[in-house]
């Protein structure tokens, strides 16, 4: 079985990395968007662990990356708020819609 | 008992300020007789208080015949330092006792006479406020003290010559009064100066100096050695306090304010242009007698001016016709008789003459206001005549006092005239030299005028078998109430009385007016001090006598019989005279041309020079100005505007393009920031490429 060394761990953080600005760019839907932003928060934490575990061996990573999925729920719980009251408002979840700020 | 003193003025400002606060409604609910009485009642203890303080005075030593009070120190500043004192002294207590005396009995008689006026209130305050500068004129111990009475009497004479406002001649009258006097007072205000600065010398700048009279008395001698210039300091300094008297006291040149005042209240004219503010200047000259002694040609001139006046004041009586405007003349004339007096360093015979005169010419006053009273306000003399059996008290009353004036023995005129007539005789061997015998010649034939003028006035007014005015009027005439006749009869009795306290040296007695006075000029008499004869006072008694017979009749003959027409063939002879008189010598005119009409011309030309050239300087000021303001204004425009403006539109223009960046979509700032990471991150690496 092919060792699965940092390399590795690094290859799917980036992918997934890679993936959330991806969505984060191409959809339309809020809530979409809300879940590239997630894949961006978990590919972080990847590299976190992978670090920890391959080049420092402490536990400093791992709690980076527990403090990191503990902010990334308060996050959630917020922007979804957000998300319903800007749908209350306006009927609407398309970003697209979303430019009052527009120069 | 020196608390009393500060009674005396401040009774007449309460009475001033009430009549002057509340009297309006007094009036009007109780009418008009409250406030008289009012007036007259606070007067009236002041006099009361006078003559207590008086008999307190005479119950001291003669060497500490002087009541002090010195209420605070008033005027710090520097190193002069004047208190607020008030002093009796002999001198001041005749004066007070005249002012408040014959003030009381005026304001009683006012009672009378003002009652069908609209503002006794207004009148009584005058009146009273009067009184009180009056009082504290002749009760102060300072110069500055005596400086703000002798303003205060300025203001309530203006103020009562205009009383009637609404009558434009006596507005007119008033100012006229006040102005003149303004002049004479800035000569006084000048002499003080001059006083001022000459202690200054002798004393050094630092020395606290005070300006009271004991201190004046005190540094007098050394005064006497400072000079300016030619001219003797007190020499300059007692000239000028006599342009002052001059304004105050109606003398040459500045008398012409004195007739035209009559046109005040009769009550008015008798108190103050005749009685009491008038001979302020008199007082003056003799309360600083200390300064004067030390310079005989200040006080010789002073003498010339009098005697001048006396005789010049009495020729422009002979041709008046306005029977207060005769009394007014007669009042200069006998001004200048007290300035002769005073002039001629005998200063308690001129005080003596000023107590006299303001009983008799009160009296004479208050009788012509009788008259007027009784003629419905008629006040020429041409329209009266045979008065004398319609209104008898008025009649007797007045005759008395115009004996006293002409100086016929025994009545108080007399006694007086007499004795100016004596010492100025005596002044030419004494320091007076030629001049003396000329003041006494201009006396002596001034008082055979005033003899003449006077009784000119009795016959017209009194005499002859009918009155010339209308039927009306003649049907109209009355007695006075009796306010205004006790009133008469009191002044002539003092009129008759009055000369017997200066009963003259060569009765055997001695004048005890003089020896009363003695504290106050003894030192100045020991100065200059007059030689007596005996044999030239008969003489001189006997010449008065004999002056005041030929005008009586003289009057006599002339007017006895037909009154003002009496005078017809006369006055056709003389008439380039007549006419130069009657016009009381063109002065008034004269003085218009030169004083008011050069003014005029000197201002119409200054105007002219200030509409052409200073105003034209301003506008081409202006102009040049607004010139370069409308430069300024297309710098500002174009240069300053144009920066600010292409900035302004540069921004503008970058902001418009720039604003398509801004599209509110958050996808699209997301896109710009990840490929904006990616750059730099493809910069950093081509950079480490071409460094390496």
């Amino acid at each position: 079985m092919m060792d699965i060394t940092v390399r590795e761990m690094l290859l799917v953080a980036a992918f997934l990395f890679s993936s959330g600005i991806f969505i984060i760019l191409t959809r339309q839907n809020a809530i979409a968007i809300l879940m590239g932003v997630e894949l961006l928060l978990n590919a972080v934490n990847i590299n976190f662990v992978a670090f920890d575990r391959f080049l420092f061996d402490r536990v400093d990573g791992n709690v980076a990356a527990l403090i990191n999925i503990m902010l990334a729920a308060a996050e959630v719980a917020v922007a979804l708020a957000i998300v319903i009251c800007i749908f209350r408002g306006i009927r609407t979840a398309e970003t697209d819609r979303l430019d009052s700020l527009r120069g | 008992m020196e608390y009393l003193l500060l009674l005396i003025p401040i009774l007449p400002l309460t009475g001033a300020i009430i009549n002057g606060t509340i009297g309006y409604f007094i009036q009007k609910r109780y009418g008009g007789q409250i406030n008289g009485i009012i007036a007259t009642t606070t007067i009236s203890i002041s006099f009361i208080i006078a003559i207590y303080l008086f008999f307190a005075l005479l119950n001291l030593p003669l060497e500490q015949r002087r009541i002090i009070l010195n209420l605070y120190n008033w005027v710090f500043a520097g190193s002069l330092s004047i208190d607020f004192e008030l002093v009796m002294d002999p001198l001041s207590a005749i004066m007070v006792l005249v002012v408040s005396g014959v003030g009381a009995l005026i304001h009683l008689y006012s009672i009378g006479y003002m009652h069908s006026d609209k503002s006794q209130w207004r009148y009584f305050s005058y009146l009273n406020l009067f009184a009180f500068s009056m009082l504290i004129l002749v009760m102060a111990n300072n110069l500055i003290l005596m400086f703000v009475g002798w303003e205060g009497v300025g203001l309530c004479s203006y103020l009562l010559i205009g009383f009637w406002y609404q009558d434009i001649d006596k507005a007119v009258a008033g100012m006229k009064a006040f102005i003149t006097n303004r002049v004479g007072d800035f000569g006084f205000l000048i002499g003080l100066f001059f006083l001022i600065s000459g202690i200054r010398l002798i004393e050094g700048d630092y020395k606290m100096v005070s300006l009271s009279f004991d201190y004046l008395k005190e540094v007098s001698e050394r005064l006497s050695g400072v000079h300016f210039g030619s001219f003797a300091l007190l020499t300059i300094v007692g000239l000028l306090f006599f342009v002052g008297a001059t304004g105050k006291s109606a003398q040459i040149p500045l008398y012409v304010w004195l007739p035209d005042a009559m046109a005040g209240p009769t009550p008015v004219s008798a108190l103050i242009h005749a009685a009491t503010m008038v001979t302020a200047g008199v007082y003056m000259i003799a309360r600083l007698n200390f300064l004067y002694v030390h310079s005989p040609m200040a006080l010789t001139v002073v003498a010339v001016v009098g005697a001048l006046t006396a005789l010049y004041a009495a020729t422009m009586g002979f041709a008046q016709t306005d029977i207060k405007k005769v009394l007014a003349y007669s009042t200069i004339s006998q001004l200048g008789f007290m300035f002769a007096a005073v002039g001629s360093a005998a200063f308690s015979s001129g005080i003596f003459h000023l107590m006299t005169h303001a009983f008799f010419k009160a009296c004479l006053f208050l009788g012509a206001g009788s008259v007027i009273h009784a003629m419905s306000g008629e006040q020429d003399i041409r329209k009266m005549g045979g008065l004398k059996n319609r209104i008898p008290i008025t009649y007797y009353t007045f005759l008395i006092a115009s004996l006293a004036i002409a100086g016929i023995p025994g009545l108080s005129g007399f006694f007086s005239k007499d004795e100016i007539l004596y010492k100025s005789f005596m002044s030419a061997s004494g320091f007076m030299g030629i001049w003396g015998y000329v003041v006494f010649l201009l006396l002596l034939i001034a008082t055979l005028c005033t003899a003449f003028y006077m009784f000119r006035l009795v016959f017209i007014t009194f005499f002859g078998s009918e009155v010339r005015a209308g039927e009306e009027v003649a049907h109209h005439i009355h007695e006075s109430p009796q306010a205004m006749t006790y009133v008469l009869i009191v002044l002539a009795f003092l009129s008759i009385v009055g000369g017997y306290v200066g009963l003259p040296e060569v009765f055997g007695v001695h004048s005890s007016i003089e020896s009363f006075l003695e504290p106050v000029f003894e030192d100045s008499c020991k100065v200059l001090s007059l030689p007596s004869s005996h044999t030239a006072e008969w003489i001189i008694m006997l010449l008065s006598i004999f002056a005041a017979i030929i005008g009586i009749y003289a009057a006599y003959r002339i007017y006895y019989k037909n009154g003002y027409e009496g005078a017809r063939p006369i006055r056709e002879r003389i008439a380039p005279i007549h006419y130069v008189v009657e016009n009381k010598y063109f002065v008034d005119e004269i003085y218009g041309f030169v004083f008011v009409d050069s003014v005029k011309i000197f201002s119409y030309l200054l105007s002219q020079f200030d509409k052409y050239v200073i105003d034209g300087i301003v506008n081409l000021a202006g102009k040049v100005t607004v010139l370069f303001a409308n430069l300024d204004g297309l710098i500002d425009k174009y240069v300053v505007d144009g920066v600010v403006n292409v900035v302004a539109h540069g921004i503008k223009f970058i902001g418009e393009r720039m604003r398509g960046l801004q599209t509110g979509r958050i996808q699209d700032y997301v896109y710009i920031m990840v490929s904006g990471g990616l750059l730099g991150l493809i910069l950093i690496r081509v950079l480490i490429y071409f460094m390496k």
